[in-house]
């Protein structure tokens, strides 16, 4: 299956649509891109960091051996440096201060304690290896509902309790309660790292001549560090400047501020060379950042023909020790019970959310944010209700998902549904799978002794909300109009300048294909800036599967503007009335002739005497803003299928078979997005079989390596079969929608009900995730024991 | 993840090294291939003052078979055997085993000598050539001395090495052509450390077997007189007369309390003998 639509433009095949191989693959694949850790300053010295090897800790002291005094700082260095404080307006929410350095207790392992300068990284670790600390113990807050419970150690003490955010919404549960069909389980995803190729990075440096300082920071929101920067060091912004050149991968983990961030731009100005701090596995497993971990007590209720009555659940989010610049700690849980019905019609819903402080690395939002842990505890509870009203799982979900004849749509939690046909996906992905075949398969049996399994699972991606969505939940950062600078080069090449950032999105090219479609210019002849506080106009920058339709949108608007003024100046020099000319393949065109807009270039910087009297003095340069006609968000969805092995004694699982049937409204570039799918599908992969945290009672992390913490790799990862559907959202340029993370939110689901679908008839039914050969094989041996016991 | 401060010194010759091994009165480390020791100096879970990079050392290279053994110098890489450029009396085991070994990066410089050195129980080498009756010798300026595999390793990553002692060669016997041989292994996922591995050299005409059940904790459960895994004697019909229960009972006996660990152990057991009777 392969998207072989007709472009519905531009007929050079580089507009909107065409499946462009992307332009910054010649840089980054032949290993020339640029990364922090590639930056390379005269004077430049590392710094390595003394973190808290403890959970919970009162700091008694920090002993620096002589020799390397003056190379070593502390919090008592830090003078006038403020704590992070991501706050949010939501009530209720309780705030943490983060102090960049250790200040009197520690709260996490690997919580910065001290900052360690030499000529080198390894010298860097010497000394931070020489530095001792003398730490009081205290009971780790490590088990998120037992921390929830009174009487347990508590990570603020001046809160009374360990929860950051509690909400509530309910709409008439009282309406479900009488149905037939009620299941109740608990559910609950592992905690996990992000894991990007390239980890986080700093590089700082100052210029007293632009008074400014220069933070090269691997950083998805360049314009939002710039902010929390400047609020935590005192400075204006215009004295900080933030570079994030090449990044290796975001998926959350660079959308914060960080504490090392704040540190070493304190350390450049006061030692006057640049310092460089470059994030090692070891740091980003135990002390970075994490995400995922989420536990659900969920009643579903139904009537026996699989209609859905109502929802009831109580989710639970680990926090983690403090809520993390801008995002907030609450953003995960709170979402949840916005987001939990999803695209499925009910009368009925309550959920009520905890955000729970505990003494773990902060949480972040992750490709799919709240997204992929609702869809887990959802779907499985799904798949139980079609055993338990023997109906097929596909045709629970055919019943309940809003059909295309009600588009738009506002479900239970009014959330505003743009557009889409989700029972079609479903269809399609139910046919690709070939559900039929399986299902006589399942009855003969494997050879070898495993099981067959199938699963699906459907959810919608919310993308691009924007001012009214974020607004309401006042953390430090409001998305508003996003803005685009355009500017004709004086040999007619095509500079944009966009606040977002690219770190393998492919945004050099695609943001490219927008303003040829307007334009007509080469894509080769395109450049993209970005990631520049100095060189792009303001944005929230790059989080939430935003960018194609915020910054697509708005290159559109300013090469649309830009165009106009181009067209004028071209109608002049062709001797005709503007209303009789038009922009077409990078010409403008009359009756009698054309000009490039090389041409008119050309003639507004060199050979300004032949412009026209009343010319747009605002030339050729142009910054626009754009929002959607709404901007609630679009809502692209899609459906994943997957068929297992499952050996019941080994507990391998094997995907055999994996298809995912989407739909991203227009797509700019397929190609593109199949990257998008793919990466996405591998990170799902890893939260279903593979990726977690554990901590022991200590609140140690115990997966302190790759050997311990296990990524997916190409053996794991199936070539998935993809189906596009091209619903165009309504609200935005080119009916786009973004669809940057939804590959990471289905398949946890979807191979959780395949295995389940496996072992069913073995009585066993797996809620956790990942799913581990330990966690089969304790699971059957279980059913086997409740079987036993039952005979 | 840096080492700490190290002295580094390539010996050209055994001699030189033992000598080294033996001034350093136990603060050296040996490095061949570095597939374990690299990644446990940048962790700084091992902090040696001197490492004493033997990879230049041409007589522990050496594969030749020598009375119908095959011996085998510590400098083999993992890769020599897998692409047969190492001599084989196995008739294909050992060559079975080297291919699967984590990936080609680490086949490409990681030993034989090497990995029985580090003695980590969910290694291949400790339970295959337990399997296959080998034996090692190890040299230090005093001399040498040989013993069996599965009595070289003595722990979760302690061997029988004495300080200034070397791995230098590993005997492998001849496979009969009557003896059967199945490996088996379960890792999390491609390249990963298994966490369960039979291995298994069954020869119904000499009503023999040597069963060995690894990657458990320590070291690895090595069975010699086998009859009671196949129902008091080993015949033809072997894959019939497994007796999982009596494996159960071994992980039992060996400390490992949790059913769901043992019964993954026994069932890769299980499918070694499979693939031996195929």
């Amino acid at each position: 299956m392969r998207n072989e639509r007709e472009f519905p433009h531009g007929k050079s095949g580089q507009g909107v649509g065409a499946r462009l191989p992307r332009k910054e693959d010649d840089r980054l694949m032949r290993g020339r891109g640029q990364y922090v850790g590639d930056v390379r300053l005269a004077g430049l010295q590392d710094v390595a960091f003394v973190r808290s090897p403890l959970a919970h800790a009162r700091i008694r002291g920090i002993h620096v051996p002589e020799r390397h005094r003056g190379s070593v700082f502390t919090a008592a260095d830090l003078e006038g440096i403020k704590p992070i404080r991501a706050v949010s307006g939501l009530p209720g929410f309780k705030i943490s201060e983060q102090p960049v350095l250790a200040t009197g207790k520690v709260r996490q392992v690997g919580e910065l304690v001290a900052m360690c300068l030499a000529p080198t990284r390894a010298e860097a670790e010497d000394i931070a290896a020489s530095v001792t600390l003398d730490l009081e113990e205290l009971p780790a807050v490590y088990d998120m509902l037992k921390a929830r419970e009174p009487g347990s150690a508590l990570v603020h003490e001046h809160w009374g309790d360990n929860v950051f955010l509690e909400t509530n919404y309910e709409v008439d549960i009282s309406a479900a309660l009488d149905a037939p069909i009620k299941l109740t389980r608990e559910i609950s995803t592992a905690r996990q790292c992000m894991s990007p190729l390239e980890g986080r990075g700093v590089v700082a440096t100052f210029d007293r001549r632009l008074d400014q300082l220069t933070l090269h920071s691997a950083a998805q929101m360049p314009h939002i560090t710039r902010s929390g920067l400047a609020e935590c060091l005192g400075m204006e912004e215009g004295q900080i400047r933030v570079i994030s050149p090449d990044v290796g991968g975001g998926f959350g983990h660079k959308g914060i501020l960080l504490p090392e961030e704040v540190c070493l731009s304190w350390l450049t100005m006061r030692c006057g060379h640049p310092v460089r701090w470059i994030e090692d596995r070891r740091e980003h497993l135990v002390a970075s950042s994490n995400c995922r971990e989420h536990h659900y007590r969920i009643t579903v209720y139904a009537d026996r023909d699989g209609t859905l009555r109502g929802i009831d659940c109580e989710a639970t989010v680990d926090s983690g020790a403090y809520s993390s610049y801008p995002f907030s700690a609450c953003l995960e849980a709170a979402q949840v019970a916005s987001i939990l019905p999803g695209p499925y019609k009910m009368p009925a819903y309550r959920c009520r959310t905890f955000s729970v402080a505990t003494n773990k690395c902060p949480i972040l939002p992750y490709r799919g944010v709240a997204r992929t842990g609702v869809c887990f505890a959802l779907e499985l509870m799904l798949d139980l209700v079609a055993a338990e009203a023997g109906l097929e799982p596909g045709e629970v979900r055919l019943r309940n998902l809003v059909r295309p004849e009600q588009m738009p749509f506002d479900n239970i939690t009014r959330k505003h549904f743009d557009s889409g046909d989700y029972p079609e996906a479903m269809r399609r992905a139910l046919v690709a799978i070939d559900i039929d075949a399986i299902r006589a398969k399942q009855k003969q049996g494997e050879a070898d002794g495993r099981r067959l399994g199938v699963g699906v699972s459907i959810y919608c991606e919310q993308a691009a909300h924007g001012t009214s969505v974020y607004s309401g939940w006042g953390i430090p950062m409001v998305p508003g109009h996003e803005q685009a600078s355009a500017r004709l080069t004086p040999d007619g090449g095509l500079e944009l300048r966009v606040g977002v950032h690219s770190h393998g999105q492919g945004m050099e090219t695609t943001l490219a294909q927008v303003a040829h479609e307007i334009l007509g210019i080469d894509v080769a002849k395109i450049r993209i800036i970005l990631g520049d506080t100095a060189m792009t106009p303001y944005s929230t920058g790059t989080w939430g599967s935003r960018s194609m339709v915020m910054a697509g949108g708005a290159v559109a608007t300013a090469c649309r503007e830009l165009g106009e003024r181009a067209r004028r100046i071209g109608a002049k020099l062709l001797q005709h009335e503007a209303a009789s000319v038009v922009l077409q393949n990078g010409e403008v065109r009359g009756v009698n002739g054309s000009v490039t807009l090389k041409a008119i270039a050309h003639t507004w910087y060199r050979r300004p005497q032949d412009l026209p009297a009343d010319v747009d003095p605002g030339g050729l340069e142009v910054t626009q803003g754009y929002k959607p006609v709404r901007d609630s968000g679009t809502f692209s969805y899609a459906a994943h299928a997957a068929l297992v092995a499952v050996d019941p004694d080994i507990g391998e699982v094997e995907i055999l078979d994996y298809v995912i049937v989407e739909d991203g409204g227009v797509l700019v570039n397929p190609l593109v997005v199949d990257g998008q799918i793919y990466g996405g599908l591998a990170q799902g992969i890893g939260t279903a079989l593979y990726e977690e945290m554990p901590f022991d009672a200590s609140g140690q992390p115990l997966a302190t390596t790759l050997a311990d913490y296990l990524l997916p790799g190409p053996t794991e990862v199936p070539a998935a079969r993809l189906d596009h559907m091209e619903t165009p959202s309504p609200y935005t340029q080119f009916g786009v929608k973004g669809i940057g993370e939804g590959g990471a939110i289905a398949p946890p689901a979807a191979i959780a009900n395949a295995v389940n679908d496996a072992l069913r008839p073995l009585g066993v039914e797996l809620m956790q995730s990942p799913i581990t050969p330990h966690r089969v094989v304790a699971a059957v041996l279980a059913a086997r024991r409740a079987e036993r016991s039952a005979a | 993840m840096k080492p700490a401060p190290f002295a580094y010194e390539r010996p050209r010759d055994l001699t030189a090294a033992l000598s080294m091994l033996a001034a350093s009165n136990g603060s050296a480390k040996i490095i061949a291939g570095g597939q374990s020791l690299g990644p446990m100096l940048n962790l700084r879970l091992v902090q040696p003052e001197l490492i004493v990079d033997i990879s230049g050392l041409a007589e522990l290279k050496r594969a030749e078979i020598s009375g119908g053994e095959l011996v085998l110098g510590a400098l083999v890489t993992h890769a020599d055997i897998e692409d047969g450029r190492a001599a084989d009396v196995t008739r294909g085991a050992m060559r079975g085993v080297a291919a699967n070994i984590a990936y080609r990066a680490v086949r490409n410089r990681g030993t034989i000598g090497g990995s029985l050195s580090h003695a980590d129980p969910a290694a291949d080498w400790i339970s295959a050539l337990a399997a296959l009756g080998a034996r090692v010798t190890l040299r230090s300026l005093a001399g040498t001395r040989t013993m069996p595999v599965e009595t070289f390793v003595v722990g979760a990553l302690e061997s029988a090495l004495h300080t200034g002692e070397i791995v230098e060669a590993v005997h492998v016997p001849a496979r009969s052509a009557s003896a059967h041989w199945g490996y088996a292994k379960s890792c999390r996922k491609t390249g990963e450390f298994a966490h369960a591995i039979g291995a298994v050299l069954i020869d119904p005409a000499a009503a023999s077997a040597r069963i060995v059940i690894g990657a458990i904790d320590t070291t690895p459960i090595v069975i010699t007189d086998a009859a009671e895994l196949f129902g008091g004697r080993i015949t033809a019909d072997y894959k019939q007369r497994f007796d999982l229960r009596v494996a159960d009972a071994l992980l039992s006996r060996a400390g490992i309390d949790d059913a769901a660990q043992r019964h993954i152990h026994v069932s890769v057991l299980r499918r070694a003998v499979q693939v031996a009777a195929a």
